[in-house]
């Protein structure tokens, strides 16, 4: 027995997924980031007198719309912490650091950031900490660059603590949330890095074409060849593992003409997008008809690849003069 | 019979698969992975792909890098001609429920539910930010590690565990995980260096790729498939406000709602298979749900074992079905949860006919 050809190593490349998020803020969502732009931190206070610390807009227990802003310190204390020892790319501080809930004083719920502190045995439940600000603030959450520790007091709701209750900074002040230029959107910035595998079935494809060649799969059960090859037949819900090579040549099933430029798209308009049914494929691809102009393309029209040098799959297709395929032929791939 | 009946109609769990549950599955899109598991499910009951009333998926865009990528699997339940489909951008175990109440409707007899998930492209912690508040929270990119050790944290500090016990929930999970030849993380596994403090490799799940599916039917239909279903006798699913700092960490009440409204509190449980993917969150789900040590609780592993995301809450409930298909369990509660810190929570209460 001769030993079986291994598989060709799957193909993998890069894939960076970037979003942008334009979003808008409402008015309790406005009033807190354009607080923190001017060092101002404002909560909301509820029906039940609960002071919440990055304020909500809804009630999460009677969903009553909530719009009473008060301003809180800037000062307060850990509810719970967790030392990250190897901080992630885009976190708060980019050496090892605490997440930090901080309740601050004159709030009733806990906010989430980071500690800047020299190591875990720095860091307790129930240690006060401050705001450190960013030097530079745009109105977003960020605008905190993270707490730091601070031993003003241990406990301002303590009684028994001569400095706790009677700091007039822990007991929350009505605010206007009125603030001159208001933030009134964010921009959420969002970048994650993929390493994109395409298995086994789009693999052969792509390796075929680096050869100028293209390779569909037909299904075992109803010997359809699907091109593109995905690895399944969607009608049978089958692997299909058969490597068939169709085309070169093909028909034009149908196509429309595009008048509208795509930004970045270095192509004359008005052109055609069409489908093709290579030969021997049972499902059409799409692609645009080059070498004619765009008010002769036709369904029917006999068709070839056009590759440019260094292209990695067809640039165009082209007329191959041969006479229009009869409709019979490819009403079945519309 | 279930010995409840709570709904309209008797629905049971006819029917489970799940792939091996590996680190990585470059060689394989989405579809090649899941399609034996969808064979194996429709293989056990006998059905074609054509006789299913009604699909439901779950998984996420996110993981996949790609926009509409469920799309991609329909492919493997030969979605043509047209069949009556769904999908959730969730765990599979809502995907479950949104079939079961398509059967309860009286719409469909039978379902096909399924879901996956391929954590390998991308960075598994740095991708679920992106499921968080985006004004509050997804700017500073807390990850997942670092949400649950916060929760574990507070479970310290309370008083209700500390890290050996905590250490021991990922021991008991990896030896039982010994008989499930799916697991990722079998036997012992080293308690490891500390992730995010104060949870440690060991107190955390395996990031792998996987898929599972499972098939639904209703009353004769049930009994046609599958020599003793696992009939669902309550469902529900419950969510917490999204604010962390709002939220008791240490506690799970949606979780326990849920299972209140799923009748779990009715009777006894001999098993319960619960999506924690942090040690931690057993001790929390342990106490919303009031579990003695009568009650084995994932003899699968659990998610500490194997997590695909998008499909271990959906295990979870297959998991228990299986142990009453097989007669080893007649009353179980299976789990499954979403969202950082336990924030959703879906509890299902199956039960097998008795002798
Ligand atoms: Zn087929």
């Amino acid at each position: 027995m001769t030993a079986a050809a291994s598989p060709p190593e799957v193909l993998r490349a890069p894939l960076v997924v970037e979003f942008p998020f334009t979003r808008s803020l409402g008015p309790v969502q406005s009033a807190f980031l354009s607080g923190l732009r001017d060092r101002v931190v404002l909560g909301v206070t509820t029906s039940a007198g609960t002071v919440m610390v990055p304020p909500v807009e809804y009630d999460p227990v009677t969903a009553e719309e909530l719009r009473e802003l008060v301003e809180v310190a800037p000062t307060g204390t850990v509810t719970t912490w967790a030392w990250n020892g190897s901080p992630r790319p885009h976190q708060p501080l980019g050496t090892p650091f605490a997440w930090v809930l901080v309740r601050l004083d004159g709030a009733d719920t806990a906010i989430l950031h980071a500690l800047d502190a020299p190591g875990p045995e720095a860091v307790t439940t129930g240690m006060r900490v401050r705001i450190r600000w960013a030097a530079e603030r745009v109105g977003a959450i960020t605008d905190i660059a993270c707490f730091e520790p601070a031993d003003d007091r241990t406990d301002p709701t303590d009684p028994t603590d001569p400095t706790g209750s009677a700091d007039p900074a822990a007991a929350p002040v009505p605010h206007s949330g009125t603030f001159a230029d208001p933030v009134t959107g964010i921009v959420a910035e969002a970048r994650l890095d993929y390493t994109y595998s395409p298995g086994r079935a789009q693999t052969a494809y792509i390796n075929a074409l680096a050869e100028r060649r293209t390779v569909g799969e037909r299904c075992p059960s109803c010997h359809k060849v699907y091109v593109p090859p995905r690895g399944a037949c969607p009608t049978c819900g089958v692997a299909t593992t058969d490597q068939v090579e169709v085309g070169p040549a093909g028909t034009v099933t149908t196509f429309c003409i595009v008048n509208i430029k795509a930004k970045n798209l270095d192509i004359e308009v008005p052109y055609v997008y069409a489908h093709i049914a290579l030969d021997g494929a049972d499902l059409a691809l799409h692609g645009r008809i080059g070498g004619i102009p765009y008010d002769q393309v036709r369904m029917g029209l006999r068709v070839e690849p056009v590759w440019t040098d260094g292209g990695r799959h067809p640039d165009h297709y082209r007329p191959t003069g041969e006479p229009d395929a009869d409709y019979d032929a490819y009403k079945e791939l519309i | 019979m279930p010995t409840t009946s709570r709904y309209a109609r008797d629905v049971a769990v006819v029917a489970f698969a799940q792939s091996d549950h590996l680190r990585r599955t470059d060689e394989l899109s989405e579809v090649e992975m899941v399609m034996p598991v969808l064979h194996e499910v429709l293989a056990a009951t006998g059905l074609k792909a054509g006789e299913i009333g009604f699909t439901c998926s779950g998984s996420s865009d996110y993981l996949a890098g790609r926009a509409f990528s469920f799309t991609m699997t329909l492919d493997g339940v030969g979605a043509w001609p047209p069949i009556s489909e769904s999908h959730v951008e969730m765990d599979g175990a809502w995907a479950l429920y949104e079939a079961w109440v398509k059967i309860q409707t009286g719409e469909a007899d039978t379902a096909l539910v399924y879901a996956y998930g391929k954590s390998s492209p991308g960075s598994v912690r740095d991708v679920l930010t992106r499921q968080l508040d985006p004004y509050y929270l997804a700017p500073l990119w807390p990850d997942s590690v670092a949400l649950a050790a916060l929760q574990a944290r507070a479970l310290i500090d309370a008083g209700q565990t500390d890290e050996a016990a905590l250490a021991a929930v990922g021991a008991r999970s990896r030896a039982a995980a010994r008989h499930n030849p799916h697991a990722q993380l079998r036997g012992s596994v080293a308690q490891g260096d500390y992730q995010v403090a104060p949870l440690r490799t060991g107190d955390c799940p395996p990031v792998g790729d996987g898929a599972a599916a499972v098939i639904l039917a209703a009353g004769d239909s049930a009994r046609r498939l599958c020599e003793r279903p696992a009939w669902i006798t309550g469902i529900d699913h419950r969510i917490e406000a999204h604010g962390l700092g709002l939220r008791d960490l240490t506690d799970s009440p949606s979780t326990r709602l849920a299972a209140e409204r799923a009748g779990f509190f009715d009777a006894p449980v001999d098993t319960a298979e619960l999506h924690a993917p942090f040690s931690s969150q057993e001790v929390v789900l342990r106490k919303a749900l009031g579990l003695g040590d009568e009650v084995t609780v994932n003899p699968s592993g659990g998610a500490l074992a194997a997590n695909p995301m998008m499909a271990a809450g959906l295990i979870r409930i297959g998991e228990a079905a299986a142990r009453i298909h097989r007669g080893a369990s007649d009353r179980a509660v299976a789990h499954a949860t979403s969202g950082p810190c336990l924030q959703q929570n879906l509890v299902a209460v199956l039960e097998g006919d008795r002798a």
